[in-house]
């Protein structure tokens, strides 16, 4: 029961956030120019283009803004969720509530229930929002383009930001704001780069590459979670003509989702020892 | 408000309670005992340990070693803490919540009812002069308002035990004039009142017993107010005193020496003064003036803590 109070206010508190409206605010700007782009590139479409191929260009350009909307979502959870605690421990704020009938992993638990809920909505909205417009847009002029295996798309991507929130409860629970942050994104770099080693090693041939990248993955899992929305996602076609820069050459396997997952929960685990155990 | 009291007599019991941060002792062997029902405080100077001493009470902070017990129990049990009420030193939450949003969301994690809150939340925040405050968000309060509405969660569910944390800072003299009140009321339903308090005044005249602490150890508890006190001076003025009269005093004195027509005597308690009077006269003395040598809670700080300080 204590969890889901804490859940209520987190979600109300983070809701507030400047930085959440900022993000929404950015999304909102990036739709609009994404919709304003491929408007005009499907307006100026000659009369006997193929039709096949144009459709396989729209996805390509969706896989693009998805890549975006991904990056931003990372971002905005990272950035909202941050200072939940090391903020409240430092403000003395924790204590009022860390002193009721309340234990502590289900303060915890409910702070990460709250940031959940506003993460969900956020990827539901921006996901949503860029499925939307795209398909609005190319109706007329190609029948409509939608992702290949949508929802399978959308809860990698939320699968990724309630990853990078896990990490970032359990730094919070040890370290300062700004440790906190540097750390969390400095890991998603090294998964970021990792995950571009990896597709240029499949391309090459270099197995020891390639292993450098899997290692990369294994360190951090947030963008294999990317790649392998990426292949759910995108068409068939595309992938095998290498039609889109994120064509599916090294795709994450599904224990590598697992082994993501594992380490969600080993992380969220971490963080209720943690705060736990530490003096508030 | 009837308070229901356990088998366990002792409010907050602690034995050697010790808090080390890496090469800093915090809290060297803390051993207290506060009763139920009283009004205790916690006095010492800057960085004695009072506040670690108090977070480790209240399960905020894990003991290096040493035991304590809160209501029966070990200190910083879940189970425990809705019978406990905690103003923190500079209270501060959530600025966007109206100050009746705060105290509902308070109540919730207490388990208190909807209509439970409904009831006490007008209630508290009349007690606390914030009645035209209910609505208003926190982020407009001043310092005294967050104290209050601070010191409003901290009686929300009728606590047993409540641990005020320098209740008094940032309150101007109606502020803390309420306070004082609330924790006679609280002392009057039979709570238990733990007070970490800088301002002497304010403790000397609400505390039943004080504990004086130094490098975070209890270096002496006193009883304030006549009850319980060890030993009290008593001078007088006299006239036709004898030696012979002086050496009979020895029933009710610990000590008595005459310097003139000054009288000064260390007796027992203030219980005995009429029979002394009454064997003086009764030995022909003439008695002009009786005073009771009362040490002022400041005094009494200085003499035990020192003046020193304590970092």
């Amino acid at each position: 029961m204590g969890a889901w109070i804490m859940a209520g206010i987190t979600f109300r508190e983070a809701a507030r956030k400047r930085v959440l409206w900022m993000a929404l605010a950015a999304g909102a700007a990036f739709l609009s120019l994404f919709g304003t782009g491929l408007y005009f590139q499907l307006k100026d479409l000659k009369p006997h283009t193929n039709l096949l191929l144009e459709r396989q260009g729209v996805g390509a350009l969706l896989m693009v803004g998805l890549y975006a909307v991904d990056l931003m979502a990372v971002v905005m959870t990272v950035l909202t969720s941050v200072d939940t605690l090391s903020g409240e421990l430092a403000s003395g704020t924790i204590q009022a509530v860390a002193t009721k009938p309340i234990s502590r992993w289900e303060l915890l638990l409910g702070k990460w229930m709250g940031f959940v809920g506003m993460v969900t909505a956020y990827v539901a909205l921006m996901v949503g929002g860029i499925t939307a417009v795209t398909y609005r847009m190319s109706l007329h002029a190609v029948g409509g383009v939608l992702p290949h295996h949508l929802l399978r798309g959308v809860a990698l991507i939320w699968l990724e930001c309630i990853l990078m929130l896990s990490l970032t409860f359990q730094m919070g629970a040890s370290f300062s704001t700004l440790t906190n942050g540097v750390v969390v994104l400095g890991l998603h770099g090294i998964a970021f780069i990792g995950g571009w080693i990896e597709q240029a090693a499949a391309l090459t041939h270099s197995p020891r590459a390639l292993n450098v990248g899997i290692t990369a993955s294994l360190i951090m899992p947030s963008e294999a979670l990317w790649r392998r929305a990426v292949f759910e996602m995108q068409s068939p076609i595309v992938s095998a003509l290498g039609f889109s820069p994120f064509s599916a050459i090294s795709v994450p396997s599904k224990a590598m989702i697992l082994y993501a997952c594992l380490y969600l929960a080993v992380a969220l685990a971490l963080a209720v020892r943690r705060f736990s155990e530490r003096d508030l | 408000m009837i308070v229901l009291q356990t088998a366990d007599s002792a409010a907050i019991q602690t034995h050697g309670l010790r808090k080390v941060y890496g090469q800093r002792t915090a809290v060297r062997g803390l051993t207290l005992e506060v009763r139920r029902g009283e009004v205790f405080g916690f006095l010492g100077p800057n960085g004695a340990g009072k506040t670690t001493s108090m977070r480790m009470l209240l399960g905020l902070a894990a003991s290096t070693a040493g035991r304590a017990r809160v209501l029966g129990r070990p200190a910083g049990e879940v189970a425990t803490r809705r019978k406990i009420g905690f103003l923190p030193e500079h209270f501060s939450f959530y600025d966007w919540l109206t100050a009746a949003e705060l105290l509902r969301f308070h109540g919730r994690l207490y388990g208190m009812s909807r209509a439970e809150l409904r009831r006490r939340t007008p209630a508290l925040l009349d007690l606390v002069g914030l009645a035209d405050h209910r609505d208003k968000r926190l982020r407009g309060f001043s310092k005294g308002m967050l104290q209050r509405i601070g010191l409003a969660q901290a009686l929300l569910n009728d606590p047993e035990l409540i641990f005020l944390d320098e209740p008094t800072s940032g309150l101007d003299p109606v502020g803390r004039r309420l306070v004082r009140d609330v924790i006679k009321a609280q002392r009057e339903r039979g709570a238990t009142v733990f007070l970490n308090s800088h301002l002497l005044s304010e403790v000397e005249i609400t505390c039943d017993r004080v504990a004086f602490i130094k490098h975070g150890e209890v270096l002496e508890t006193r009883a304030l107010h006549g009850a319980g006190e060890e030993t009290l001076r008593v001078t007088m003025r006299v006239r036709k005193l004898t030696q012979e009269a002086v050496n009979g005093l020895s029933p009710w004195a610990s000590s008595a020496k005459l310097e003139g027509e000054c009288l000064s005597l260390t007796v027992a308690s203030s219980e005995v003064l009429p029979e002394i009077l009454r064997f003086l006269v009764g030995r022909g003395v003439d008695v002009y003036e009786v005073t009771p040598q009362r040490t002022s809670l400041e005094e009494m700080f200085l003499q035990i803590v020192g003046t020193d300080g304590g970092l």
